[in-house]
Parts: structure tokens; C-alpha cells; sequence
């Protein structure tokens, strides 16, 4: 069964003949992928991940996740469902600026509420240990480079250990040293079984990617140089 | 620490100097709820509770509400009757059926009645002179209806019975005469009778008005001075409970048809300036308060804004619309909460150094000092009502935080 699926997704925004920034788009993806979301900018790469992550709501067609529908779900459900089964890491990493590294991770740990008091801060000190942020883990973002930041983004989007991860642009704020790093990482956590999507310009490191999805204008669109099946 | 709690609290601390700024918003407003009516409850309780004091709680007087119905118009009720050239029977005033009205009221239970006859009359001592308010009243009754023998700073209510023609002037009323215990003033009445009295105590009600023109002696002397032999004009009733003098003085008002007036009544005016006085200033304060409430929507509409980004993050987290309301209602609810604590403290300072100013008050009241009324319901009505203006002010922005569109925010960081 599919981790997550899109069924003829299509987001039009603005009244009448508005702007279509993703139309009919429909995609399976699997636990244990790493799919990259290529294409130029404003092909709707971004739209399509925030209608994924359930952060934007589609004009037409349904978003599928563990082949369950989201179309009626409501506001309240559907925080539920990202809370428990998606990850987000964004390209400016995002983290709350007032707390540190390990509060940032802790904080949907305890949203949740599957782990409590010293269960929720061991979880969150093992995904810093795990992505070797040990010694920087009471920083607060704003004492930690760009490299550290995007990992303890990643680490939060990990802390309630959901099975698909979205990544919009993570490396886009990264030098060449840590953008590998981030994609490696990718690598590792799909390897581990989940579903990771992440939206890049870079191509090389798009190349990593188990699996590659290039739009157009909205659409689906053949991969550059690969042949479509 | 609950969650929404530890954000909130990272929010305020982040804009410290706005928070601060807002929490002493509320706390002034506060303070100065608890300060300004300690002052004027303090003043108008005082006030009131000297007036049920040392003034009688019903007064019984010897004219009516409304103009007594004509023979004519008792025999034809149901007609149009008109009696033209209508003029009050010239007849001698006072209470004409005194003492059966004496006797009935002698039968109600927590009740103490006292005749007297009152009038102007003119004082001259030398060359000074004053009008004044002459009461004629019988010392053993009156010191169960008035507080005028523990009132009295010198002499006693009983030489007005051992002295010939003695008279009790009010404080002030002896001050602008020039005249003390022992000295002789000559009172002269509006029918032109002339006595020569002596000074045989002074009293102070603290009342200014009462002090400046009241003045006692005994019934027959005041009966004489002012021709009116065996004559009352005025009954004086203290109640039990002082809070049923309105109802007591209608019972006896429709009993008896004389005009009957509770306290309330007859201090109506000055009653009236206290509802006035209230209003002001229970607006004002309101409207300090409103003030500080502004400030804690301003801080917690800035926060928003500058949090736009963080709110957009919690809700891609999964955060639902009601954790990030409730995180905004706890941040305007801890400024409140803060902001009521500094007022109580500063409220509390307050009460306590108006207390401590001294200086003659020669108002309405005569103290050395404010008169304080410290209570435990300004703290809690001044606090409640910051709370729940505290709230308001954030429950809009939190709303409009709570339903952030995080795609937006994200977009824009992007």
C-alpha cells in the first residue's frame, strides 16, 4: 500500500480563471523512497508538498495517507494527522527561536503526548545524538550555523517518528559540505523505511534520489534526460 | 511546564520591555481602582454613617407630600370637580395630633420617638451673628435618638435642664460666634421674641453643615421663642436598622398623612453628588483600564505579527488552531495576571499613603485626613474586571493568530 498518494491534485487560487499551480496530479509513493520534486521555479514544486504535508487543502482531487482519505477531514483532524505522520523540514529551517536545539525537538514530542516527561526527552536527545548535535543540543538557533540548524530541523521532523518525511528546498540555504550531508541523511531515514519527498533545484543531488518527480507548469512532466515509463 | 505555557511565557520574555510596559498598563489602572474608591467610598460611607448617626433615621414633619383633598372632591370623586382660589388655611404649624401619633409609635418594636419644635432663629453674641437652626428637644429622650451627648466636647445634655435658658451650639456655630461654655448670646426668633441664653455645651458631628448652623435646647424654651406654646413641628424616629428608614417612613407617612422622610430622603442632594461621584469616577478608572488593555492587545497583536512565522511552524508541526489560541489567551492572561499583582501592591501602597497624608478637611465632613475605606472587594472587582479586559484584549489577536495560514507564511519566508 502506498505511504502516501495524490489523486488528481489541482490548486487553483484567486476567483474565476485564477492561477492553477498544480493540476491533476496524481502520484503513489512508497515507504522507503526518497523521491525528489524537481522542476524551474514557480512549476508548483512547493505547492504540490504543502498539499502532500496536508498544509494546503486542494481545490480538486485527494491526498491518500496510508490509503487513507483526507478530503473530509477536518482543520482540527488534519493537524492530528501531520502531528502523528509527517515530518516537514523547510529551506530556512524554521525552528522557534526563543528555545533551544532539544526544546525545538521535545516541543511535537509533547504535543503528541505518545511519549511524556523523561521518555519525550530521551527520544529528543537520541535524534541530536544521532545527528551529532550532542554538544549543541541547549544552543538556541541562533548560536548554531545553517548546517546545524537544518539538522535539528530534520531531527524534529523526525521526533514523533512519522513515516513520511517532506522537505521543501532543504538544502537551499546550505553550502555544498552540508547540503550533502542533509541529502545523506535523507538517504539514511528512507533507508530505515520511510517515505522521504523533497523538493530541490539542485540536480545533483537530485540525482541521489531513489525516485525522481518533474513538473511543469503545474504538471507532470518527463524527468529531463530520463525517459518517462 | 505545559506546552502552550512555555511559549507563551518565551514570547512575553523575548519582548520584555513592551510586556513590562503592559503589566504596568494594568497595574495602574488597578492601583488606582483600589486607591480612588478606598478614597470615596471611604469619604461617602463615612459620611452616611454619621449622618444615620447623629441625625434622626425618620423624620415625622408637620406638612404634607401632596395638598390635602378638598370636601368638594371627596363628594363627587367621579367627577370633574375644580375648586378655583385655593390658599393654605392659615393656621398654626406643627404637628396637630402629636401625641396620638406619639402613642402609636411608642407600640412599634425598635422604635424610639422624640417631639421637637425646630426654627430659625438669629444668634448674636457682640457683634457677631448667625442664623441658625434651633432645635427644642428634651434631654432624656434625645440621648436615645441622637448621638449629641457623646458628640459634645464640652459641658453636658444635661445643664440644658439645670441651666435657665441654656443652649447647645454646634462647633463651628460657637467658633464664628467667638463664643465658649458659660457665655451668654441673645437669640432672637421670627415672631420677635428676644431671649437671653447661655452656652452650656458645644458639640461636633463632624457633619460641617449640622456643626456650623445647628444649635439645642430644651422644648418649652424653644416653644417660647418662638411663640409656638405646646407645639411641634417635627418628629424624630431612630430605627433599629437605619436601613429600614424608607420603608418604616412610608408605613407612617400613609398611617399618619404628615410628610414622613427617611435619612435618604431628607440627604437626597448629597446622596445624589455620591451616585454622581461614582459614575465619574468608576469611569475613569474604567477608561485607565481600557488604556492598559489596549496595551495588551498592542503587545500581543506585535507578538503575533512578528510571530506570524512561528505560528505558521507549529501548525505545519501539527498544532491545531486551538493550541495556538490558547498560547495568545495565556500570553494576554499572564499579563493580566502580572499586571493585577503589581496593582495590588501598588493599589495597597497607595491606600496606604493617602492614609497617611494629614490636613483639615473642612468639606463636607470634618476629618484630619482622608477618610479610607479599605476593602477586600476593590482588590477583587479592580482585579476582575483587568482579568476580563486582559482577555478580551488578546482574544481577538489570538483568533486572528489561530486561523494563520501557514502556506502563506511559508511562501513569503521562501
Amino acid at each position: 500500500m502506498a505511504a502516501l498518494q495524490a489523486v488528481g491534485l489541482t490548486r487553483l487560487i484567486g476567483e474565476g480563471d485564477g492561477v492553477t499551480l498544480v493540476r491533476d496530479i496524481s502520484l503513489n509513493f512508497t515507504a522507503g523512497e526518497f523521491v525528489c520534486i524537481t522542476g524551474p521555479s514557480g512549476s508548483g514544486k512547493s505547492s504540490l508538498l504543502y498539499l502532500l504535508g496536508l498544509l494546503d487543502q486542494p481545490t480538486a482531487g485527494d491526498v491518500l495517507v496510508d490509503g487513507r482519505s483526507t478530503q473530509r477531514l477536518s482543520r482540527d483532524a488534519l493537524a492530528d494527522l501531520r502531528l502523528a505522520k509527517l515530518g516537514f523540514v523547510f529551506q530556512f529551517h524554521f525552528l522557534l527561536p526563543e528555545f533551544s536545539a532539544f526544546d525545538n525537538v521535545v516541543l511535537p514530542i509533547r504535543r503528541l503526548g505518545r511519549l511524556r516527561g523523561r521518555a519525550a526527552d530521551r527520544r529528543a536527545e537520541a535524534l541530536l545524538d544521532r545527528l551529532g548535535l550532542a554538544a549543541s543540543m541547549h544552543k538556541r538557533p541562533g548560536q548554531m550555523s545553517g548546517g546545524q540548524r537544518q539538522r535539528v530541523a530534520i531531527a524534529r521532523a523526525l521526533a514523533n517518528d512519522p513515516p513520511v518525511v517532506l522537505a521543501d528546498e532543504p538544502t537551499g540555504n546550505l553550502d555544498t559540505h552540508n547540503a550533502t550531508e542533509v541529502f545523506r541523511l535523507f538517504q539514511e531515514i528512507a533507508a530505515e523505511g520511510r517515505l522521504v519527498v523533497a523538493v530541490t533545484h539542485d540536480l545533483d543531488l537530485a540525482r541521489e534520489a531513489s525516485r525522481r518527480v518533474h513538473l511543469v507548469d503545474g504538471a507532470l512532466a518527463p524527468v529531463p534526460g530520463v525517459a518517462l515509463d | 511546564m505545559p506546552l502552550a505555557l512555555s511559549i507563551a511565557l518565551a514570547h512575553l520574555i523575548g519582548r520584555r520591555r513592551q510586556t513590562v510596559v503592559s503589566v504596568f498598563g494594568v497595574g495602574l489602572g488597578v492601583a488606582f481602582f483600589i486607591g480612588l474608591s478606598s478614597l470615596m467610598l471611604g469619604f461617602q460611607r463615612d459620611f452616611i454613617a454619621r449622618i444615620i448617626d447623629t441625625s434622626p433615621h425618620v423624620l415625622i414633619r408637620d406638612e404634607y407630600r401632596t395638598p390635602r383633598i378638598q370636601p368638594a372632591v371627596m363628594q363627587w370623586p367621579d367627577q370633574p370637580v375644580v375648586v378655583h382660589g385655593l390658599k393654605p388655611r392659615d393656621e398654626v404649624r406643627g404637628i396637630r395630633t402629636a401625641r396620638e401619633i406619639l402613642a402609636a409609635l411608642a407600640d412599634l418594636p425598635d422604635v424610639v420617638a422624640a417631639p421637637v419644635l425646630a426654627g430659625p432663629v438669629f444668634l448674636r453674641y457682640g457683634s457677631a451673628d448667625r442664623s441658625a437652626t434651633l432645635t427644642g428637644i428634651s434631654p432624656v429622650v434625645e440621648r436615645r435618638v441622637t448621638t449629641l451627648e457623646r458628640d459634645l466636647l464640652s459641658g453636658s445634655l444635661d445643664s440644658l435642664s439645670t441651666t435657665a435658658n441654656g443652649i447647645i451650639l454646634g462647633e463651628l456655630l460657637a467658633q464664628r460666634l467667638g463664643v465658649g461654655v458659660g457665655g451668654t448670646i441673645t437669640a432672637t426668633s421670627a415672631a420677635g421674641v428676644v431671649m437671653r441664653m447661655t452656652v452650656v455645651a458645644v458639640f461636633r458631628s463632624g457633619i460641617t453643615t449640622l456643626d456650623a448652623s445647628n444649635a439645642y435646647a430644651l422644648t418649652k424654651r424653644v416653644q417660647v421663642l418662638l411663640n409656638r406654646p405646646e407645639v411641634i413641628n417635627l418628629i424624630r424616629l431612630r430605627l433599629a436598622d437605619a436601613e429600614q428608614a424608607r420603608s418604616v417612613a412610608a408605613v407612617l407617612e400613609r398611617r399618619f398623612a404628615y410628610k414622613a422622610e427617611s435619612w435618604e430622603e431628607t440627604n437626597s442632594n448629597v446622596l445624589t453628588v455620591f451616585v454622581i461621584q461614582r459614575a465619574i469616577i468608576f469611569s475613569t478608572v474604567g477608561a485607565i483600564l481600557i488604556v492598559a488593555c489596549f496595551g495588551i492587545f498592542n503587545v500581543i497583536s506585535t507578538v503575533i505579527h512578528e510571530k506570524a512565522r512561528d505560528i505558521a511552524i507549529l501548525k505545519s508541526m501539527g498544532f491545531r488552531e486551538s493550541d495556538v489560541r490558547h498560547i495568545f489567551l495565556i500570553e494576554g492572561l499572564m499579563l493580566g495576571m502580572i499586571g493585577v499583582a503589581i496593582g495590588w501592591g501598588l493599589g495597597f501602597l497607595l491606600v496606604e499613603l493617602l492614609g497617611s497624608i494629614r490636613f483639615n478637611n473642612e468639606g463636607f465632613i470634618r476629618a484630619q485626613g482622608f477618610v479610607l475605606f479599605r476593602s477586600w472587594i476593590h482588590y477583587g472587582i479592580g482585579g476582575a474586571v483587568a482579568m476580563v479586559a486582559s482577555i478580551l484584549a488578546a482574544w481577538l489577536p489570538a483568533r486572528k493568530a489561530a486561523r494563520v495560514n501557514p502556506v502563506d507564511i511559508v511562501r513569503g519566508a521562501a
